[in-house]
């Protein structure tokens, strides 16, 4: 890797700006390409990350990113998880509907984020935080 | 914050967006692109996404902000250079791109906007009178 990105062990990234979700999706890119995605998976799993980030700006007030290569036995992936502290999601399923938003936004970033991956998992608590996880497999 | 460019080619303003945007880049150039217009009186805008590797729900709303804001401000706007991969994410992602028009390249987004032009039925052209309105059933 020129990048400089040690895959061996997962490289998290603190978001507290506007910045930290493009370096997010840098570093999505970076790995993606990595474990050999193809162009279209790699652009799909770059915008799931920037939609979940932002997530975890606007919504989550800030937390962190872990980016690590995951490997199956058959297939190679990278899995990203989302964390925050939150006020959490009152009810998961409303916000995983297309359209649904309370901030102002097009309410497309939970529901678009779970169809451009291969496993979507989110654990929220209200008042403790939220917790989105998501892998994209190569094919 | 970075600012993206926007040029002013005859009576087209281009934008060639070249940096991976952060959201604030994104509301800054709405506003610049408004402020361009009115001061350029220009009656079309071309955006060029060439370099843009992906487009998110974000930036796709902006898209679809700017193009409303211009056409209230009398100006068309065209996007161009969408690559395959971010066409096919915008798709399932669910954006919709609601008012956008698009071209392949910069060259066809030109040729859209003067096509456009010519068709405004009440245009400033000198050549005759406002055609009356045809009366609908």
């Amino acid at each position: 890797m020129t990048s400089g990105v040690d895959l061996g062990r997962p490289q998290a990234q603190a978001v507290g700006s506007d910045e930290d979700v493009v370096r997010v999706r840098q570093l999505v890119r970076t790995v993606a390409v990595a474990v050999k995605l193809s162009l279209v998976d790699q652009t799909k799993v770059v915008t799931a990350a920037s939609e979940l980030a932002r997530n975890t700006l606007v919504y989550g007030g800030g937390g962190t990113v872990e980016v690590a290569v995951v490997d199956n036995g058959r297939r190679t992936g990278l899995r990203i998880v989302f964390v925050d502290s939150g006020p959490g999601i009152a009810d998961v399923d409303l916000a995983l509907t297309d359209g649904y938003t309370t901030g102002g936004g097009l309410g497309l970033g939970l529901s678009g984020a779970r169809r451009l991956v291969d496993e979507f998992d989110i654990q929220t608590t209200p008042g403790q935080g939220t917790r989105v996880t998501i892998t994209k497999w190569s094919r | 914050m970075e600012r993206v460019p926007i040029l002013k080619i005859g009576d087209i303003l281009l934008v060639s967006i070249q940096v991976d945007m952060s959201d604030q880049t994104a509301v800054a150039l709405q506003e610049d692109l408004a402020e361009r217009i009115v001061e350029t009186g220009c009656h079309g805008v071309i955006i060029d996404i060439t370099a843009l590797d992906i487009v998110d729900s974000f930036v796709g709303r902006m898209l679809s902000t700017i193009a409303s804001i211009s056409r209230v401000l009398d100006a068309e706007t065209v996007v161009v250079g969408m690559r395959p991969a971010v066409a096919i994410t915008l798709v399932e992602l669910g954006l919709s791109l609601n008012g956008i028009r698009t071209a392949l390249n910069v060259e066809r987004g030109m040729e859209l906007i003067a096509i456009e032009r010519a068709d405004e039925p009440y245009d400033e052209r000198d050549d005759g009178p406002i055609p009356e309105p045809t009366a609908s059933p």
